[in-house]
């Protein structure tokens, strides 16, 4: 795939750095501190404590109820985390509010794909882009001044269609978002992602009901993107998925991190299997 | 858009909190006012004591039409804009009973029958005719609970599992055919019910002036108390109370463990609607008069009562139409009657921005 | 009951579907226009007559259509269930009468020009609605709604206090007229035909001269042709709002708010500040509202009676007829709505008493005298009964309840609901430059 033409300078200014050769990056995209986070006598979160670097999917995996769903709430902003920090490209970000970390270059997706059901596919695609001049309301209404909100929206129209091909959804680009099937909104929901041109990703079960002939596609398309610079953080229960295709593995339980490290170094701790353990695999 | 640095979670606390901290503000300035104008003689304290009495009474009067309110809210998941109007069926339909019962014989048919017979000759009060006022009573909880599933049948039902937004469309549909049914048999205008003379009245005195209460100011207190503990009881030590709290926690789940939902949802129906009936018939007692619009005029600040007491509480309607009817009588010490109302709205939207979840924490204690 | 009428709802719907919008306005127009003179005809009314009806059909159409369009922006878009729009109408209105009536007349205004007067009454309204969009952006939906009839009630309740009829601030008086209302501004359309539009008594203007003797000819007098005059300049305001919101819908903005209405957390996650748009949406509604309210009353009295709950619910009614979430359905729904339920039910009055008066002879006073006689079969006394002033009125406001519940039953979408009108400045039917598929 073409790395999406850039529109806004606030854009390009944001573009992913590709990782080095040697793999080494320097400082870690996301930096998370501490985080806490209790509801009644519940602590879902208790102190996590990771790392992720630039230019790799990295892997967040746990038992049910480790924590993970949250962990994604806290760094993205849908919850305020009691304490700890969430540090994003060198800005703390904890606590902003979901559409600041966005605008920062950090998005998320959700682990029961949410749509925009009256939607179209092309019209959810076009909705993230940032920097839409056509958001001001004077912008979008004055004559004059919409010329230019005319001309960006046929850069973004285009901009769709591309990232729409790239996922083969573009066959479906006019339909309701609604009379999509499960997988087919999951790629949508990447493609909304994409579309608003991140540096890192944070997916919530993206391979969820997911066919095996999509999945493989939707796999390689993720490798892709990290070789154009982008950063992913994982959450999956599909083990395959994980060991194969993500590097580093963190292995959250009891809301902290219990393990961190390679796929084969992560598979053959015995902490892990005993978290495991406490459930069915 | 916004680049700034973040704040510290201090600030975070105060920004998070603006409402509620100046709420507690506002509150504390009023009673140091209030105390100070009862020094300086601004007002008397039997001014107050009248206003808390009539606060007392409004604040009851609304909890007992809450109530009704407050169970259908919890079990189907939306503000019934037609509750209202069920308070004035059970007026209506209890007071042309108890003008059937004590006037028949001494007055044409069509005039009781229409409420329009004078109240000063048939003279109605609990002292003087108690067992009309009995039958009132019971008429308007049956007539009101039947009317109730009727509606339920006719409107909610076929929509059961729609969006809230869509059932509260649809009940302000039923509100108007109701009222305007009412006006089309009726005829609107205000009637007599009761008759002043006749109603035995006490004067308290209290400080240097005297507060009046009257037998059925004191008729609704103490139905109100008697049948939210009735209430109370009935939905904490029977199986449909925990049926119905079961619902009203989680639908789905009670639906997989058994609960037989549409028969909760209709017996909720007729003892919420019940009540509401009883509770119309009472506030038109107290009131000695009745319009056709009266409900509706209340519904608002049922709500109010409704929500500030955390829905789907009992307990929590009684506090709320408490908070409601002392609030707005006590709004006197400082505003002209006019903003009686006012008062009571502006309350209700201020603890609605502090504590959406109702004063009782919107824990569902029934 | 619905499956016998889902059948030709759903064929009207088909034949919506392939219709452009001028083209169903521009038919639903000449439908309404055709059946009232035929009304008017049937009722006997001359040349002066029908034209009065027409006018008065489209000035309320007009007013309503702009209601149901602002309406239409916070809930049919934004999913922002607004039960005030009738306290923003009041804010409107009354600011517009206290800055531009006289300071001699009772209540006193401050009598600054008429348009500074309009404008501020609109900013005045999108001012107050966007501090009432606060608790939007904290409440849930019917929380939202029982708040915001809250606040239509405070308006309207200090409007009425005695208090406020009249008072005066730094020396200076004002007032709203309390329970008796105020005189407002006369109509700017007076200015075209009057030399001293201000005065009731004015010589036509040697415009208004030559407009009026023509139309005089032909039996359309002087009051009729300046009230068709303004009915056609109001048509014009309506192009204006639907062209204003045509382009705020379709426009990203008009994406995010379509974005918030289905899913206000995916709007946010894709890094749009929605309480931003939520404010917007409610002050530019507001304002609209405020605009249609001056434009209803001007020339005529301010009443709080005018701005009671029941006129945000015809509002709804409306836009539930035409479709929530389509500018078109929403001027469709206003002329519907103000044509056949708000006025139709009075000419359905006139025409039955024109063909039944003759044996009504006295109308019953109660429903006891008009029910008894149908023992004897005599329905004449329950039709004159049913059909008599007030009655008409109260049979109305039930009529709207069963509409209003049945369409939300059963058709909920509205005549136009479902029809896309798609969010984006440009055209996303094909791909330019692309494959053609």
């Amino acid at each position: 795939m073409t790395t999406p033409s850039t529109d806004t300078d606030e854009a390009a200014t944001s573009r992913p750095a590709a990782a080095t050769e040697d793999g080494t990056t320097g400082a870690p995209l996301l930096q998370v501190r501490n985080l806490r986070k209790s509801f009644g006598g519940i602590t879902a979160v208790d102190g996590a404590t990771f790392d992720v670097d630039r230019g790799t999917i990295t892997g967040l995996i746990g038992p049910n109820g480790a924590g993970k769903s949250t962990t994604f709430d806290l760094v993205t902003g849908v919850q305020t985390p009691d304490s700890g920090q969430v540090i994003f490209d060198g800005t703390d970000t904890t606590g902003w509010r979901p559409h600041r970390s966005a605008n920062r270059g950090l998005v998320r997706t959700f682990q029961i794909a949410r749509e925009l059901d009256e939607m179209t596919v092309l019209e959810n695609a076009m909705l993230a882009p940032r920097g839409q001049l056509g958001e001001q309301l004077w912008r979008a209404v004055l004559p004059g001044v919409r010329d230019e909100v005319v001309k960006q929206e046929e850069r973004l129209r285009e901009q769709a269609w591309e990232t729409l091909e790239f996922l083969e959804l573009d066959h479906l680009a006019e339909e309701y978002a609604g009379g999509l099937s499960g997988g087919q909104r999951k790629l949508l929901e990447l493609a909304r992602v994409l579309m608003l041109e991140p540096e890192m990703i944070l997916l919530d079960e993206p391979l969820a009901g997911v066919n095996p002939t999509l999945e493989t596609k939707l796999l390689e398309r993720l490798h892709a993107l990290r070789d154009d610079g982008y950063t992913f953080l994982l959450v999956e229960h599909d083990m395959d998925v994980i060991m194969n295709h993500c590097e580093p593995v963190i292995v959250l339980h009891q809301g902290s991190v219990l393990v961190e490290g390679p796929p084969e170094q992560v598979k053959s701790d015995d902490r892990v299997l005993e978290a495991y353990l406490g459930e069915d695999v | 858009m916004a680049t700034g640095t973040d704040t510290s979670s201090l600030a975070a606390f105060v920004r998070e909190r603006p409402f509620g901290i100046a709420l507690a503000v506002l509150v504390a300035v009023l009673f140091v006012d209030l105390f100070r104008k009862l020094g300086a003689g601004g007002i008397t304290v039997a001014d107050l004591a009248g206003f808390l009495k009539d606060g007392t009474v409004l604040g009851l009067s609304l909890g007992l039409a809450g109530i009704g309110l407050a169970m259908t809210y919890s079990i189907l998941n939306f503000a019934n804009f037609a509750h209202g109007d069920y308070i004035t069926i059970g007026g209506v339909a209890g007071w042309i009973a108890t003008f059937l019962v004590s006037g028949l014989g001494s007055a044409e048919l069509e005039s009781l029958a229409l409420l329009t017979a004078s109240s000063r000759t048939l003279g109605v009060s609990v002292a003087t005719a108690p067992v009309a006022i009995v039958v009132g009573l019971l008429v308007a909880v049956v007539l009101t609970a039947a009317m109730a599933l009727l509606i339920d049948r006719l409107v909610f039902r076929p929509m059961r599992g729609q969006r809230g937004i869509s059932l509260l469309i649809a009940s302000v549909g039923v509100a108007l055919a109701v009222r305007y049914l009412l006006v089309f048999t009726l005829q609107s205008g205000p009637r007599g019910l009761t008759a002043g003379p006749a109603t035995p009245s006490w004067d308290l005195a209290v400080g240097s002036g005297t507060v009046t209460v009257t037998a059925h100011e004191l008729t609704l207190a103490a139905l109100a108390v008697a049948l939210m503990l009735g209430t109370h009881v009935l939905l904490r030590y029977t199986t449909f109370g925990t049926a119905m709290r079961a619902m009203a926690d989680n639908e789905d789940l009670a639906q997989v463990s058994g609960i037989p939902t549409e028969r909760v949802i209709r017996t909720t129906w007729l003892l919420g609607a019940g009540l509401t009936g009883a509770a119309g018939f009472l506030i038109a007692l107290e009131r000695g008069a009745l319009t056709t619009s009266f409900g509706w005029q209340l519904l608002l600040l049922v709500f109010a009562a409704v929500i500030l007491g955390g829905i789907g509480s009992v307990y929590g309607a009684m506090v709320g139409g408490l908070v409601i009817g002392l609030a707005s009588r006590l709004s006197l010490v400082w505003l002209p009657e006019s903003f009686i109302i006012v008062a009571a709205f502006v309350v209700m939207i201020v603890i609605l921005l502090v504590r959406p979840e109702g004063l009782l924490g919107g824990v569902t204690t029934v | 009951m619905s499956a016998r009428l889902d059948g030709p709802l759903a064929a009207a719907t088909e034949w919506f579907d392939g219709r452009s919008d001028a083209a169903l306005l521009l038919m639903l127009a000449a439908g309404l226009y055709a059946l009232f003179t035929l009304v008017s005809l049937v009722l006997g009314y001359d040349l002066g007559g029908i034209v009065n009806t027409l006018r008065r059909i489209t000035f309320l159409s007009a007013i309503y259509a702009m209601l149901v369009l602002a309406l239409n922006l916070q809930w049919g878009y934004t999913g922002l269930f607004n039960l005030g729009v009738a306290g923003f109408m009041a804010i409107g209105v009354y600011t517009m009468g206290m800055l531009s009536t006289a300071p001699t007349t009772s209540p006193p205004g401050l009598g600054l020009p008429l348009p500074v007067g309009i404008a501020g009454g609109v900013l005045a309204a999108a001012l107050v609605g966007t501090v009432a969009s606060l608790p939007a952006l904290r409440l849930r939906g019917d929380y939202l709604a029982i708040v915001t009839l809250a606040f239509s009630e405070i308006v309207r309740l200090t409007y009425r206090s005695p208090v406020f009829e009249t008072f005066s601030v730094g020396g200076v008086s004002l007032g709203t007229g309390g329970s008796t209302g105020m005189s407002l501004p006369t109509n700017p359309i007076r200015m075209l035909f009057y030399e001293n539009p201000q005065e009731v008594t004015s010589p036509p203007s040697a415009f208004g001269e030559a407009v009026f003797g023509t139309f005089e000819a032909i039996g359309v007098r002087a009051p009729v042709v300046e009230g068709t005059a303004y009915a056609i300049v109001l048509l014009v305001f309506v192009a204006g709002v639907y062209g204003l919101l045509r382009r705020v819908g379709n426009s990203p903005f008009g994406r995010v708010l379509k974005a918030i209405r289905e899913d206000e957390t995916v709007a946010s996650a894709l890094g749009k500040d929605t309480r931003l748009f939520k404010i917007k949406v409610f002050a530019l509604g507001c304002g609209l509202m405020g605009l249609a309210a001056i434009l209803w009353r001007i020339g005529g009295l301010a009443s709080t009676e005018d701005f009671r709950p029941i006129t945000t619910f015809y509002v709804f009614v409306a836009l539930i007829i035409g479709g929530a979430g389509s500018n078109t359905g929403s001027v469709m729904g206003g002329a519907v709505f103000a044509s056949l339920l708000f006025e139709g039910p009075n000419f359905v009055r006139r025409v039955a008493t024109q063909y039944f008066d003759v044996g009504f002879g006295q109308t019953p006073n109660t429903i006891f005298e008009a029910v008894g006689p149908l023992a004897s079969l005599d329905l004449t006394p329950l039709l004159a009964y049913t059909l008599s002033d007030v009655n008409v009125s109260a049979l109305r406001l039930v009529l709207l309840g069963v509409v209003l519940v049945y369409l939300i039953q059963n058709r909920p979408e509205g005549l136009l609901g479902h029809r896309t009108e798609t969010a984006a400045s440009v055209d996303l039917g094909e791909r330019p430059g692309g494959e053609e598929r």
